[in-house]
């Protein structure tokens, strides 16, 4: 998983990203690239900026100064082609955001059939073989309200897969759920960063970053304080601002 | 998840919904009232029963001034005003529907086009509907409706049916488009970001994701103006339009009989209310279980 020569197959490059919201600097420049199959975990403070970058990468925000470039799409660009980006990257948010109005399946495969315009047959299909594979065969007709929060990330999870993206964003995806749900959102996460997927992941998940995690990033005031795996970051801070973080979160 | 949001209009109609046993309960009442009185007062109101309360009458206030009422029956002009005037009206009802269901479907479509633009991120459109909601607000229903048939009735040749339908649709728009607004605006962020985050465009957003929430959202509110569409279009008897009023005034103007008549007309608007208030209210059942079923 680990890769030595990023910049030649770095799939997300961003170079100086800036956003200022009302005069706020969510992000002061902040340089990152991902590599293709690499898992990278962001923890910082609220309002460290580590949502906004994550953000960002799909273009929910859109950057002050600075560039990103996702696969071979640049971003930023005005002439972007946001509707294949989106298709590229997937997104986990932390209020799952299932659209209550639709069924479980329906919530999965609206759209690959809209977007995609793949056959509804078909998307059906690979609507149930993904929640099988998230552990939710049996609620395909269920509705999210009646989900417990942790089921309900995890159709999340399904329904972003449905698009084949190459590259997932979790928008901490374990913080809205009960503790005794954390896991099994969990465990479908660690499963994904297995098959090789692309993930970028804003969370404060110690145990999900020692298991998957190739580095994780420590950001603060809209900046990269610190880079390290997560071994090396979590025991061994070399900055100051990090080893008061983590001693705040740990306790 | 978020909880569901309800819009409360305070001085709409209640909708009677199972759940909510007062406002049931009380609605059986008037309905079950409204339709005993209009079928049980034409049936016992004559001349045999008439003379015979008068009788009794008399017999309590035996000081009491000779009855007109059985004068008439004597000379054989009695009218039983209330079977009369019910005969006299039911056109009048065809009208009154033609015009509260042409003008809601107007008024909603007006109303989505109205609150789209007020929450569109381009000034022009935002500034033109925010004004038309303001101004339209501003002047009152039987003002508009005057202008509408009397002054714009000269610069475009309507009348009858069709101005009744512009000046209550484009007055009703402006409500609806206030419900929708804000029906909108209380669907939660996230759900067009996570669209937005699945490829779709803005449009495809708001196609599948938005509007349909919005929809079971407002649906009370809605009904509250189609009920309250119902009784305003009252007013449009002022345009001469053969609605329902309209053919009790017609009714009156040669009988006299104010009383009987408005009772009558009155009975019928109520039993129609009620009717729709119901009828909002199974649907808001139905939209509630499909939600949780």
């Amino acid at each position: 998983m680990g890769t030595t020569d990023k910049d030649t197959q770095a799939i997300i490059e961003i170079r100086d990203a800036v956003k200022v919201f009302q005069e706020q600097r969510a992000l002061a420049g902040v340089n990152l690239s991902v590599a293709k199959g690499e898992v990278v975990l962001i923890i910082g403070p609220s309002g460290s900026g580590k949502s906004t970058l994550l953000r960002s990468i799909n273009r929910l925000e859109h950057l002050s100064s600075g560039s990103i470039r996702v696969a071979d799409i640049e971003v930023c660009a005005a002439n972007a082609d946001i509707r294949r980006l989106r298709e590229e990257v997937g997104m986990v948010f932390q209020n799952f955001n299932l659209f209550p109005h639709l069924n479980v399946l329906d919530n999965i495969c609206l759209s690959p059939i809209n977007v995609k315009k793949i056959g509804k047959n078909e998307a059906r299909e690979q609507g149930r073989s993904l929640l099988a594979k998230v552990g939710l065969s049996e609620k395909e007709y269920s509705f999210p309200d009646q989900l417990s929060g942790g089921q309900q990330q995890r159709v999340a999870i399904a329904r972003a897969l449905a698009m084949h993206p190459k590259i997932m964003l979790f928008d901490e995806p374990t913080s809205a759920l009960d503790p005794e749900m954390v896991k099994e959102v969990l465990d479908v996460m660690l499963d994904l960063a297995r098959e090789g997927m692309t993930m970028v992941v804003v969370s404060h998940e110690m145990g999900f970053a020692k298991a998957a995690a190739d580095r994780v990033i420590f950001m603060d005031a809209g900046l990269v304080v610190e880079t390290g795996s997560p071994r090396e970051l979590f025991d061994k801070p070399k900055e100051e601002r990090t080893r008061k973080f983590l001693d705040n979160i740990l306790h | 998840m978020s909880q569901p949001v309800t819009i409360v209009i305070a001085d709409g109609t209640l909708i009677p919904e199972r759940g909510n046993k007062g406002v049931f309960s009380a609605w059986r009442i008037a309905l079950i009232g409204a339709i005993g009185l209009l079928i049980v007062v034409p049936l016992i109101n004559t001349a045999e029963v008439q003379s015979f309360v008068h009788t009794l009458w008399l017999q309590v206030f035996p000081s009491s001034t000779p009855n007109p009422v059985l004068e008439r029956i004597a000379d054989g002009s009695y009218r039983n005003y209330y079977w009369n005037a019910l005969k006299f009206v039911p056109d009048g009802l065809i009208i009154t529907f033609q015009v509260t269901l042409l003008s809601i479907a107007c008024a909603t479509v007006i109303g989505l086009f109205a609150g789209l633009g007020q929450i569109s991120r381009n000034t022009l459109i935002n500034r033109v509907s925010t004004v038309y909601v303001e101004v339209i607000r501003g002047i009152p229903l039987i003002v508009q409706l005057f202008y509408i048939y009397y002054s714009l009735g000269q610069l475009l040749r309507t009348e009858g049916v069709l101005a009744a339908v512009a000046a209550l649709s484009i007055c009703y728009g402006a409500y609806i488009g206030e419900i929708f607004r804000a029906g909108i605006q209380s669907i939660s962020r996230g759900q067009m970001e996570a669209a937005l985050a699945l490829g779709m465009t803005r449009r495809q957003a708001f196609r599948f994701i938005i509007l349909p929430q919005t929809v079971r959202v407002i649906l009370p509110a809605l009904g509250n103006e189609l009920i309250a569409m119902l009784k305003d279009s009252s007013l449009v008897s002022i345009v001469a339009l053969p609605d329902l009023m309209t053919r009790g005034r017609q009714y009156t103007s040669q009988s006299f009989a104010y009383f009987e008549t408005f009772t009558m007309v009155a009975l019928l608007y109520l039993v129609m209310t009620l009717f729709l208030s119901r009828l909002v209210g199974i649907m808001e059942e139905r939209l509630q279980k499909r939600g949780r079923k």
